[in-house]
């Protein structure tokens, strides 16, 4: 066994544990459930997670969990390029995955890890993602505690594809759900929209223009943590405008509460150049996915506080109040434009198509 | 902005747009040069902006629309007049 | 940072003073016209047009290339898209534009190579990377995108390209606008005139149209305070009963436009009559490849016999983009012809104005 196998997570060399001259790439062998297999999973899964509910490397894990509400969610990343400014499709599954126990108001337990990787993968490749991972999760505080390991055949898959299902324990006095917002609550968004859209865009082939933008994609657990922490139950809903952009997470709170939103461009933060880059490329930044940014619907009485407690936070600094819940238009989201006309923001239909004119 | 003939003999160059850059064919600007502000179509400079026709055009923008504050009293947005954008 | 020439041009403030203005300047009812789908965007997208007096009408023309395609040329393209050699380029809004039976996503869905592009150059340069396959642009545009396309295949030819080639739906401006003032049923009285195709082609052309119908037409860029002065010089105009052609967006604009750009058009196309979806032929209205590179015709290239196109019935398309009726006094809208299962183009193309309006106005 390797050094790596030993070492503490934090360091992970960046020399590849598989040896590389035998095995520059993931085969079908190494998804056989033989001794690649075994291999692949020690030398490399098991060196990264390093955990004790791993260690067994059983069919499942065990955790003792304490009583009290369980979330519970899933989501398979299947994100292209594998590697992009600001993170990795590894990251990104972790980040994903306990955001979404966060937008539950959990605090996130643990991880579960699939992969189904692409015959012809470079092994180094995996490494990355896999050092990727490990590190997201220890900043994140949880542990993948169990995985597993598929191989299809080459052309059958983008490289790899994750899934990552996690568990959370919802903390007593935290209710949170799309339905309670409330006519007079206060719509608040923790920074500034579009990053992680435009980071991949700018990556994509064909599309080449040069940016510094970098996607966004962190875990929210700590920053939502403080903030239910602090509020408890005054914080109604919580939301990550991830696919479809913050145009579709607050259409589904809308649509969930049966009551309207009102939102204000001027105070929806947006990096100079995302907006240079949707403009070039004919994007709504409404639209645009996020990785590490959430919506808190907020009693009226603590937006103020709650605001500050995210811009306290580094992942808040930008966090601003972008608009409100009101009893008019159930269901539709509304924004005054910066010009001050009044627009509807409609939920995404199909995938947003850039325009040229 | 840099103006440089591509492989093709086509100029080319790069535009920014607030921070993020892109090539851009500028064979039908020949006249652009660094620091000029183009219109873009689909990869193409088909205009350099006019600074002074857009100021000009601002100062009738602006003289209107001070005008209609005038004429109007108070009527409009208490306080003083706007300040101006930046330039 | 801020970005200059733009964000000036969407100052509130500014903007209110200016609806201010034409209020005040209105003093009977008119009905205005843009032709341009980026204009049609705006509007709505700023919440403009509903802050324009009631007396004020504002109507959508045919300013949207894609919607204007006619449905046989859309399903000669998805045809030529699955052929397995093909390699089909094409820019975003025509992806889910529907054709008779099915729309390019779908042909790329069931393995067709079907490939968005930001400018026709990444379509040249495509070409040169796959020397083995077909690359075919889809060319549809106004006179806007005319000098990237006539670059594009001037650029073919140099190279000596013979796996690139286009399949072309070029529409000109001025016939279409004399289409819809010579109709009976125009109620049009004023034009914004779309400030790119002016980029390039000037204004010049307009003069004639200005004065045999006498209308006023502003040449109109499209920040929301563009917008504004546009319809402001126009209904200065018809108030005073003047006619004519005024340039707003001066800063982009010349009465001669942009004369290289002229150039190479005229050398790679020739003006031709063409099918306007939803309105019909219009006269002189469309550019095709001159016989020099009618080699690079993709409609010649590939043989596809046997297309019958079928609108939909309930698609009133030809209405709303000749400014008749508006996208929401449709039927079928908003309920059997959405975005997601459009029954004509200007429902899925980003510069249709149904579109527009289903995103950004359609009421509860």
């Amino acid at each position: 066994m390797s050094d790596a196998g030993n070492a503490p997570v934090e360091y992970l060399g960046l020399q590849c544990p598989i040896p590389l001259s035998e095995y520059p790439q993931v085969t079908l062998a190494h998804g056989g459930g033989g001794r690649l297999t075994h291999a692949l999973i020690e030398r490399m899964f098991l060196a990264a997670f390093r955990n004790p509910a791993l260690e067994p490397l059983h069919d499942g894990a065990v955790l003792e969990v304490p009583a009290g509400r369980l979330a519970l969610t899933t989501d398979s990343y299947v994100v292209s390029p594998l590697f992009f400014p600001g993170g990795d499709i590894g990251s990104l599954a972790v980040h994903g995955t306990v955001n979404d126990l966060a937008m539950c108001g959990a605090r996130p337990l643990a991880l579960t890890a699939g992969f189904v990787l692409e015959e012809g993968l470079p092994m180094d490749d995996l490494w990355r993602i896999v050092r990727s991972m490990a590190r997201a999760a220890k900043d994140a505080g949880v542990s993948v505690v169990t995985g597993d390991t598929k191989v299809v055949d080459r052309g059958k898959g983008d490289g790899v594809f994750i899934n990552t299902s996690g568990i959370g324990v919802v903390p007593p006095g935290v209710d949170v759900a799309p339905a309670r917002a409330r006519p007079g609550d206060r719509v608040l968004l923790s920074g500034r929209i579009a990053d992680h859209g435009v980071a991949i865009l700018s990556v994509r082939e064909g599309l080449a223009f040069e940016t510094t933008i970098a996607s966004d994609s962190a875990a929210l657990n700590g920053i939502v943590g403080g903030l239910l922490d602090a509020l408890g139950e005054r914080v109604h809903v919580l939301r990550d405008p991830t696919r479809g952009g913050l145009a579709s997470a607050t259409n589904e709170i809308a649509a969930s509460a049966r009551a309207g939103l009102r939102l204000e461009e001027t105070a929806i933060p947006l990096a100079d150049q995302v907006r240079g880059a949707c403009e070039i490329l004919g994007l709504d930044p409404l639209y645009v996915a996020n990785e590490g940014k959430f919506l808190a619907v907020v009693a009226p009485e603590v937006a103020g506080p709650a605001l500050a407690l995210l811009r306290a936070h580094p992942l808040g600094h930008e966090a601003a109040v972008i608009g409100e819940v009101v009893a008019e238009h159930p269901g539709r989201v509304f924004m005054r434009s910066r010009i001050g006309g009044m627009r509807v923001v409609d939920m995404l239909s199909g995938e947003q198509l850039p325009r040229i004119c | 902005m840099q103006v440089e003939p591509n492989a093709q003999g086509m100029a080319m160059g790069t535009v920014s747009f607030a921070g993020v850059n892109k090539e851009i064919c500028l064979a039908y600007v020949p006249e652009a040069k660094v620091g000029d502000y183009v219109i873009v179509h689909v990869g193409f400079a088909i205009s350099i902006v006019s600074e002074q026709e857009a100021e000009e055009t601002f100062e009738i923008l602006r003289r209107m629309g001070e005008l209609a504050e005038l004429e109007e009293g108070p009527d409009g947005p208490a306080g003083p007049p706007p300040a101006e954008p930046g330039r | 940072m801020t970005m200059r020439f733009v964000d000036e041009y969407r100052d509130a403030d500014r903007a209110r003073q200016y609806l201010r203005l034409i209020a005040r300047t209105v003093t009977r009812p008119w009905t205005l016209m843009e032709i341009c789908g980026g204009q049609t965007h705006t509007f709505v997208k700023s919440g403009l047009d509903r802050l324009l007096p009631e007396s004020l009408t504002l109507v959508h023309g045919p300013g949207c290339p894609v919607c204007v395609t006619p449905l046989e040329l859309i399903d000669r393209a998805l045809a030529v898209a699955a052929r397995p050699e093909v390699l089909f380029t094409s820019f975003g809004d025509m992806l889910r534009v529907p054709g008779s039976a099915t729309d390019l996503l779908s042909v790329k869905a069931r393995g067709g190579d079907v490939r968005m592009v930001y400018s026709p150059l990444d379509a040249v340069k495509l070409a040169q990377r796959h020397p083995d396959r077909q690359v075919v642009f889809f060319a549809v545009g106004f006179e806007t995108t005319a000098p990237a396309n006539a670059m594009a295949v001037w650029q073919a030819d140099k190279l000596g390209l013979a796996n690139f080639s286009i399949l072309c739906s070029h529409v000109l401006v001025p016939p279409a606008m004399e289409a819809i003032l010579g109709s009976p049923a125009s109620r049009v009285q004023g034009f914004l005139a779309a400030g790119h195709v002016c980029a390039v082609m000037g204004f010049r052309e307009y003069e004639p149209i200005a004065a045999r119908h006498r209308v006023p037409i502003v040449v109109t860029g499209f920040e929301p305070l563009d917008l504004l002065q546009g319809v402001y010089l126009a209904v200065r105009a018809l108030e005073a009963g003047r006619f004519g052609v005024e340039n707003q967006y001066a800063r982009a604009v010349t009465r001669d436009g942009n004369l290289p750009a002229q150039a190479l058009m005229r050398e790679v196309f020739e003006v031709c009559d063409r099918a306007w979806r939803g309105i019909g032929v219009i006269p002189a209205s469309g550019l095709a490849l001159r016989a020099r590179y009618a080699g690079f015709d993709a409609a010649r290239r590939f043989a596809v016999g046997g297309i019958t196109a079928q609108e939909s019935p309930l698609c009133i398309a030809g209405q709303i983009m000749q400014g008749l009726k508006k996208p929401h006094e449709c039927s079928a809208f908003g309920t059997l012809c959405t975005p997601e299962h459009p029954l004509g183009a200007p429902m899925v193309s980003s510069e249709g104005a149904c579109a527009a309006y289903y995103h950004y106005a359609r009421t509860p």
